[in-house]
């Protein structure tokens, strides 16, 4: 047991009433920037690297990781009030949360994402102290015939955000698709959809899009409508916080979402929306509450979903402490810190500088405990955000999205595809389209492809590749079943129900 | 009214946290120039830090009062830099940072404007690139790895950053220079140092180019073996021999420098250029530079300018060779 021998060394470095304060502020400011559509918690790390040349290593170390686990906490509060997400990993949170909040629930919705995100975010800190070295293995045996194969897994889960139409559903997906292939193709440098505009180089920034579609497509919804009958929204419905029947509901997603959370956001090309997509797919097939889902929301696709995430964020943390790899903006800006102090972040780095690195896992536990404080009280003052009037409240989203969105990178054209989109997302909302697919697809189509040629290039042009890797194969499998079980699940079902006797063609 | 208060609060404290960056440069030497940075890129990447590593050194050094930094980030530099052009013009207290991947975004992405229309001040810093393999590799020396790729350039899958940028034009010069067509190429392009470098340690690529400094602590580490550099010279404990030293005629630098905007006088811009040197001549520049893996490769004035002139001209034709440009 020498990690916790280096564990309770690492508290004693973060337990210092200075490292504590430094502590508070970042998780502080970081729930703050996650609120923020736009300021995001690599963008906010990058602006403060300048502190790096005035205070110790730990002390900076402690406050950037409250600030990127801070972030992850705050990112929910406006998806679930407002249906703007904060940060890209927060966007499914807005499908179930904010339908919650709209029927009342919204303080159940902000207690179980903020639970369930310590709940989570201790496991997922628990797995970087205890399992580094064992998952950051499995991670590299991640390539890219792994990763489309995942990818495949992913696109199950769109069947669960489809709606009641499969052909709106898939028509929506393919429009994000579309969306997502403007901007520079990464494999051959070429500009694809950008139609000569210099600022469509990069791409359509997907925190952008699921504001405009979401939050601007809503307002405007709810702006012409205005007239044409009332669509009340419940401030608080029952108990502020979770009841009995919802922590039951709740506890389950939340170790589920964990689960599977800590190992992609482990991944090098895994991130924090795949796994967010995969629980919100899983619990809603799981859900003794189907009906919930997409009409009064259904707390397991609240606190799934957000448990994942923040996981994730902690299983980002795996690859960069044990080998120095930077597999997220964030985990990049961190390492350039490393380097204003002539720290060079590598495989060597747990051995070289055991103290920084306990010391800042130490405070990751103790930023989740603080963050979960900071949390929990200021539901109530949230919730009577929702108690403003629908004009006034509406209003205010527009101008938090507007502002949220130039401040991503102070781009004139970024407000205009806004606001494009969010006219999109009015007609789409209209005429009964759903958007979230959308989102969905633009966030794994690129990544599908990047992938899948990737994988193609390494094997020059052989497909065996996708089936040929152990893992690969088990993805695609479990991607098959996904896909096909349920049906043959339910024509076993019915078969078994009807009895022998009452065999097709036989009646 | 309290929820909107609160509600304002933390959208205040919000944009506050992203502008501290600004604030945290206090103006403290007295009759020092106050500069203003235009960074082409968004915060953290290496443009970025080398502006802001300018802005610390200069400030402790006294030369200036302090810094304001701007960031236009996007398409290699092809967004801000028509900005700089337009909206800086004749500002002779301002410098923009760019280098060698701007030159190439120019050219790939077919940009309206170029390092021509800016005032060349000086080429501060580079970084040489590396050519790796895994540990586990059977290519042991650079010689092995051209074999193979002569033998057929397909089987040998390599790493490294974005499609037109440094590493991909690195592996087209070896190629080129090594006789194997660049269209042959099998080159994997990777969003980040931290993706490629993990199919190289996953072993599901035969090699990798990249900046050294990306690859300097597995290589420490042993994790990957390095077969050579593309500096001009050996580098004092780096154990591997140049590009050149194992027969192939490449040399290069992903180099960093900085530019005023167009305009500005003839005396703004000497002073431009010795605010620079002197900077760079500091042993505050020295230490940041040691840490942070990059040759000094100071280059100022008319010089630097014939220079950025060749480099464009080298880099648009290995573009068009691998079919980028």
């Amino acid at each position: 047991m020498e990690t916790l021998g280096h564990l309770a060394h690492g508290f004693s470095v973060a337990f210092t009433p200075v490292n504590l304060l430094w502590c508070l502020l970042g998780t502080t400011l970081g729930t703050a920037i996650g609120v923020l559509p736009g300021l995001g918690p690599a963008l906010t790390i990058a602006l403060l690297l300048p502190i790096t040349y005035q205070v110790a290593p730990e002390a900076s170390f402690i406050l950037f990781a409250g600030i990127y686990y801070g972030a992850m906490y705050g990112g929910s509060t406006t998806s679930i009030l407002l249906n703007t997400p904060g940060e890209s990993a927060t966007i499914v949170t807005a499908l179930e949360g904010n339908k919650m909040a709209r029927s009342g629930r919204g303080g159940a919705a902000l207690a179980t994402s903020a639970i369930g995100s310590f709940v989570a975010g201790t496991i997922g800190t628990m797995g970087v102290a205890f399992l580094a070295p064992v998952v950051v293995k499995f991670a590299l045996a991640f390539g890219p015939a792994e990763y489309f194969s995942l990818m495949v897994l992913a696109f199950i889960t769109v069947s669960a955000v489809l709606g009641s139409s499969s052909v709106r559903g898939l028509t929506s997906l393919f429009a994000g698709f579309v969306i997502g292939m403007i901007g520079v193709d990464l494999q051959t440098g070429q500009p694809r959809f950008t139609f000569g505009m210099t600022e469509l180089l990069d791409g359509v920034d997907v925190i952008i899009a699921a504001v405009g579609l979401f939050a601007v497509g809503e307002t405007l919804y709810m702006a012409s409508r205005r007239y044409a009958g009332k669509d009340e929204i419940v401030p608080l419905r029952g108990s502020l916080y979770m009841t009995s029947a919802e922590w039951g509901r709740s506890w389950k997603p939340w170790l589920r979402g964990a689960a599977i959370g800590f190992p992609i956001g482990a991944m090098p090309a895994g991130g924090a929306e795949i796994p967010t997509f995969l629980s919100y797919a899983i619990e809603k097939k799981l859900s003794n509450h189907k009906e919930e889902f997409g009409t009064v929301g259904a707390i397991e696709g609240v606190a799934g979903p957000e448990a994942a995430n923040n996981a994730s964020a902690a299983g980002v943390l795996v690859p960069m402490l044990t080998l120095g790899l930077p597999t997220s903006a964030t985990a990049a800006i961190m390492l350039s810190a490393f380097q204003s102090y002539g720290i060079n972040p590598g495989p060597l780095l747990l051995t070289t500088q055991g103290d920084l690195v306990w010391g800042l896992i130490a405070s990751l536990f103790i930023a989740n405990v603080i963050l979960v404080i900071l949390n929990l009280p200021l539901i109530g003052l949230w919730v009577r955000l929702l108690k403003i009037p629908a004009p006034q409240l509406y209003a205010g989203i527009l101008v938090f999205a507007t502002v949220g969105t130039y401040g991503i990178s102070q781009s004139p054209i970024d407000l205009v595809i806004l606001y494009l989109l969010g006219a999109a997302g009015f007609l789409m909302r209209r005429f009964d389209f759903p958007t979230a697919p959308v989102i969905i697809g633009m966030i794994l189509g690129p990544l599908a492809e990047t992938q899948f040629r990737r994988a193609m290039t390494i094997s020059n042009g052989d497909w065996s590749v996708f089936y040929k890797h152990p893992l690969s194969l088990t993805l695609l499998t479990l991607a098959f079943i996904g896909l096909v079980g349920p049906h043959i699940w339910a024509y076993v079902e019915h078969r078994r129900r009807r009895g022998p006797e009452h065999v097709p063609g036989d009646a | 009214m309290l929820n909107r208060r609160r509600f304002l609060m933390s959208t205040a404290a919000a944009s506050a946290a992203g502008f501290a960056g600004l604030h945290l440069s206090p103006a403290f030497a007295e009759g020092a120039p106050q500069i203003q940075i235009f960074v082409p890129a968004a915060p953290g990447g290496g443009w970025d830090q080398t502006g802001r590593t300018m802005d610390q050194v200069l400030r402790s050094e006294k030369l200036i009062s302090g810094s304001q930094i701007t960031n236009v980030g996007g398409a290699g530099g092809t967004v801000g830099l028509p900005q700089f052009i337009n909206q800086w013009n004749g500002k002779g207290n301002s410098l923009m940072v760019a280098g060698m991947v701007m030159v190439g975004a120019i050219i790939a992405n077919k940009a309206a404007n170029n390092l021509t229309q800016v005032t060349p001040i000086a080429r501060l810093t580079g970084e040489f690139e590396a050519l790796v393999v895994p540990a586990e590799s059977p290519f042991k020396t650079a010689a092995d790895f051209v074999a193979a790729l002569k033998a057929d350039p397909t089987k040998v899958p390599v790493a490294g950053g974005s499609a037109g940028g440094s590493d991909h034009i690195l592996f087209g010069l070896i190629a080129k220079t090594v006789g194997v067509p660049a269209t042959n190429l099998s080159y994997v392009p990777f969003a980040g140092g931290g993706e490629a470098l993990s199919a190289l340690l996953g072993n599901q690529v035969a090699a990798g180019i990249s900046g050294f400094g990306e690859f300097s602590e597995q290589i420490k580490a042993g994790a990957l073996r390095l077969l050579a550099i593309s500096a001009d010279k050996r580098q004092d404990g780096i154990d591997a021999p140049t590009l050149k030293e194992a027969g192939i005629d490449v040399e290069l630098f992903n180099w960093r420098g900085v530019f005023a905007p167009p305009g500005v006088s003839d005396a703004d811009k000497a002073a431009m250029i010795a605010l620079v040197e002197s900077m760079a001549k500091s042993d505050g520049w020295a230490t940041e530079c040691k840490n942070r893996n990059w040759t000094q490769i100071l280059l100022t004035g008319d010089d630097y300018a014939k220079f950025v002139a060749e480099d464009t001209a080298r880099i648009e034709a290995i573009l068009k060779d691998l079919g980028l440009a």
